[in-house]
């Protein structure tokens, strides 16, 4: 092809710790993109992909510095250029859309003022033109009201709705290069696919050249042609989108492959009941103000059983873990645990009853005290639900690290010399400290990279067995649900919408809802996206796409 | 939006209640007895008698205090003791000669500390940045006095730019008046110039942290424009707050500059009441005090609350 327009070769990327010290982030990256072709860019966290695409724009964070290589685009090596240079292509000829468009956009500013800032500083238009631009954009992008649209703040649109907008505003100045930095990562699944199907859309009618940085290979195998495995700032391998997908050369590949193939079949086997009923919510109501999260949410969960909790942001999953815990008065209903009725808060609750549930949260980082030892962290709920001496505490302490898999020296450490993997593993010997009977965690592996997820989920699986614990497992993910959970309940606007055996919920006949959110997890090939919109498209019919929120509204009525 | 400003300001009103009984509880419990401040301390016990029940010190204080307040929502402060004529004679030309100092100061102060810290900002580190700090923290760092005498030294004695003294009075045109207070002015601007400057850099700098900064800069925005135009709207809440603080203390906190400078204020009013124990000019000047503090708060936490569109502008 000679239509090349970004070539970038033997890339280096350091950082500069604390300390002084160089840390490289990126090594020896090369790479071409020609136009109208999508280069995904894949790999765990510290891979170095957003440092690769910020540096397609000669842009490196504070504290890092492009040490070497080129980064040709259109034939000049863009590194050579002035500051003012620079600047000029920014935005202009390559633009970056950003993870979290929540965070990305001024709160202080309406969204025309923001959309139209680029073409009007380039000097491309003038502000009433970038307007009218912007709100056809807004138009190809499928936002509601176009002409109106940009009148608004960033809080007053949804998420995705929002993720389009910075599309939007990237494709401002018509540039030749956008760097997607996982744009639908902080996105729920229904709402992935508008803003996945918007994106494919505009780069193809464009012919627009992009770089589409994610963690999930299924997504980008939906919008890349060619795809590139990152591992350590190093690249692990590159190939066509199919050959990554079904013929992986790697090993490094094949395992990020399986492991997000493994969230693909039902598991079919027949769960037999467990024990007596331990936790029996009953019509469970909560509300903040006057608005109402949860409503009357019935269900149960036994003896050594996992149920898994599932719904979008909003549905008030996290909500109902915060009222079995007692952190959140109920509105109405009852919890009953063991057969007797619990007190609303936790002041009411006696300590017998706090030991016997517990909780893991989503970030290990903000959930450890970074001033603790892992001994004091885990010591703690031994001396004070139990009143153990030392020297007992001190043994228990270390058979809870050996349980977890991780060395009895650790001990001594403190949460920052651990990995995330290993700071959520000591979150669970925390909670399994006080020997409970039920354990919430709530969207524990939704901070971790999948491989690490997947040792986590194992791990919990394991523990379960050994000590008969049960979870009430809140979760966003369909795929960790699939893996880990004997019963479901799929919530939507803080109402349980379907529950039961997992074999049941998630197989046909479906609740609609259920339905929509089972289709909209990407799967592992290349015409998943257009299958699932043809599907969409025909089902739906006369009434339109039905996604995200829209959706949301239409199958709570039925409820 | 609508009822968090209402709410802002019945809780300035009942701050105000609530300093109103301070005031009044404060000056009561002082030392010692007006009437024979005012007789002395040869004073018979009658003509001590006459003099209370002249004034209306039988009264149970709560009743006297109902009257004080009910007089000063109508204007009517009282009378001096000291002299016997109403504080409102007194206090009208010097209020308006400490707001006339007061707003000479704000309008080079305020305008001058915010654009020096964005710049600061902007240069972050440089050695633009450096300099203000260290000339605005030298400033800070001298006490006011000893500011206002070094300013006489140099620009009235040895130079003769401007008077030395700032003796002003009601027939002086307005540029006379403002050429007479240019140097306690400059005093007060150099005392009250480095927290508004170094606020406005610290919370610049806070905000350029967050995404949509760097958003910004991949934008191919220049570093001035991004501070200006992204950094400094989110910025407003903290400055507000401490403009307004500096400005209630250029109402409030002037009288050592006031002494220097032989300048009819309020502080001096106040501090010269204190001294004859002329009781209703300290009960006077301290709700005026106290009102321009809350005042000034109230305001910044209504402009805080405009210059927030999460809150200005409904979901």
């Amino acid at each position: 092809m000679t239509d090349e327009i970004l070539r970038i070769t033997d890339l280096r990327i350091a950082a500069r710790t604390e300390e002084g010290e160089e840390k490289i982030l990126v090594q020896g990256i090369d790479l071409t993109l020609h136009r109208g072709e999508v280069l995904g860019l894949i790999g765990e966290s510290g891979a170095g992909k957003s440092t690769i695409g910020l540096a397609a724009l000669a842009y490196a964070r504070p504290g890092c510095t492009i040490i070497g290589g080129e980064i040709r685009y259109a034939g000049t090596d863009i590194r050579t250029l002035s500051r003012r240079e620079r600047r000029r292509l920014r935005g202009r000829r390559i633009a970056y859309v950003a993870q979290s468009a929540a965070a990305s956009f001024n709160p202080a500013k309406s969204l025309y003022r923001q959309v139209c800032e680029m073409p009007v500083r380039h000097g491309l238009m003038s502000y009433a033109e970038a307007k009218k631009a912007a709100a056809q954009l807004f138009a190809e992008l499928d936002l509601p009201s176009p002409e109106t649209f940009g009148e608004r703040y960033p809080h007053q649109v949804s998420g995705g709705q929002l993720q389009r907008a910075m599309v939007a505003m990237a494709m401002s100045c018509r540039p030749d290069i956008l760097v997607f930095d996982e744009p639908t990562t902080a996105l729920d699944v229904t709402t992935q696919i508008e803003v996945l199907a918007a994106i494919r859309k505009l780069v193809r009618d464009h012919r627009t050249a992009g770089l589409y940085i994610s963690h999930d290979l299924a997504v980008v195998a939906q919008v890349a042609q060619r795809i590139m495995v990152l591992r350590h700032g190093r690249m692990v391998e590159l190939g066509e989108a199919a050959q990554i997908l079904h013929e992986p050369r790697e090993e490094y590949t094949r395992r990020l492959v399986s492991v997000r193939a493994a969230a693909a079949p039902p598991a079919e086997a027949a769960v037999a009941e467990r024990g007596e009923r331990l936790l029996e919510l009953n019509a469970l109501g909560a509300a903040y103000g006057r608005l109402r999260v949860l409503k009357d949410v019935t269900f149960s969960v036994r003896r050594g059983e996992t149920v898994a909790v599932v719904g979008e942001s909003g549905s008030g999953k996290s909500t109902l873990a915060r009222v079995v815990c007692g952190l959140r008065e109920p509105a109405g209903g009852s919890v009953r645990f063991r057969g007797e009725l619990l007190p609303p808060t936790l002041s009411l609750r006696s300590r017998d009853q706090l030991r016997r549930i517990q909780m893991i949260y989503q970030m290990p980082d903000m959930a450890l005290n970074p001033r603790q030892r892992v001994s004091e962290i885990l010591g703690r709920p031994l001396s004070f639900y139990f009143g153990w001496p030392r020297a007992k505490v001190t043994a228990r302490v270390e058979a809870l690290l050996r349980m977890i898999d991780l060395p009895v020296e650790f001990a001594a450490r403190r949460p920052g010399e651990l990995s995330g993997g290993q700071k959520q593993r000591l979150c669970i010997a925390r909670a399994l400290a006080a020997e409970p009977d039920l354990v919430i965690c709530d969207e524990v592996t939704s901070a971790l990279d999948p491989l690490v997820a997947e040792e986590i989920l194992k791990l919990l699986g394991r523990l379960r067995d050994e000590t008969g614990v049960a979870y009430l497992f809140i979760t966003h993910d369909l795929g960790t649900v699939r893996r880990i959970a004997d019963r479901v309940a799929v919530m939507l606007q803080g109402a349980v919408v379907a529950e039961g055996p997992l074999a049941q919920v998630f197989s046909p006949p479906y609740h609609p809802y259920t339905e929509a959110l089972l289709a909209s997890v990407p799967e592992m090939r290349l015409d998943w996206l257009d299958d699932t919109l043809r599907r969409r498209a025909g089902r739906q019919g006369a009434e339109g796409p039905v996604i995200g929120a829209a959706a949301a509204d239409r199958f709570a009525l039925g409820t | 939006m609508l009822p968090l400003v209402a709410q802002r300001v019945a809780l300035g009103l009942l701050t105000l209640l609530a300093v109103s009984v301070l005031v009044f509880a404060g000056t009561e419990i002082l030392p010692g007895d007006v009437a024979t401040a005012i007789l002395g301390q040869s004073a018979t016990p009658e003509a001590v008698e006459a003099i209370r029940r002249s004034l209306g010190l039988e009264e149970p204080a709560a009743l006297r205090y109902w009257h004080w307040l009910a007089g000063f929502l109508h204007g009517d402060l009282g009378n001096s003791l000291a002299n016997g004529r109403p504080i409102i004679e007194q206090l009208d030309f010097r209020l308006k000669n400490t707001l006339f100092l007061a707003s000479a100061a704000a309008s080079v102060a305020v305008p001058l500390s915010v654009g020096l810290g964005i710049l600061a900002a902007i240069n972050q580190n440089g050695s633009f940045d450096r300099i203000v700090n260290i000339v605005s923290l030298s400033a800070i760092s001298l006490p006011e006095f000893f500011i206002g005498y070094v300013l006489i030294l140099l620009l009235a004695v040895k130079l003769d730019w401007f008077p030395s003294l700032s003796a002003i009075s009601p027939e002086m045109s307005f540029g006379e008046r403002l050429y007479d207070i240019a140097l306690p002015a400059a005093t007060l601007t150099l005392v009250v110039l480095a927290h508004m400057m170094r606020m406005t850099r610290a919370a610049i700098i806070g905000v350029m942290s967050h995404p949509f900064i760097e958003m910004a800069f991949l934008k191919g925005l220049p570093r001035w424009r991004i501070i200006v135009q992204h950094a400094l709207p989110n910025a407003l809440a903290p400055i507000i707050n401490v403009v307004a603080i500096n400005l209630a203390y250029l109402v409030v906190g002037v009288i050592v500059v006031e002494v220097v400078f032989v300048y009819p204020g309020i502080g001096q009013l106040m501090v010269d009441a204190v001294s004859k124990r002329d009781v209703p000019v300290v009960q006077a000047c301290g709700l005026i005090f106290a009102g321009t503090y809350v005042g000034l708060n109230l305001l910044a936490d209504i402009l805080a609350i405009l210059s927030n569109p999460l809150l200005r502008v409904p979901k």
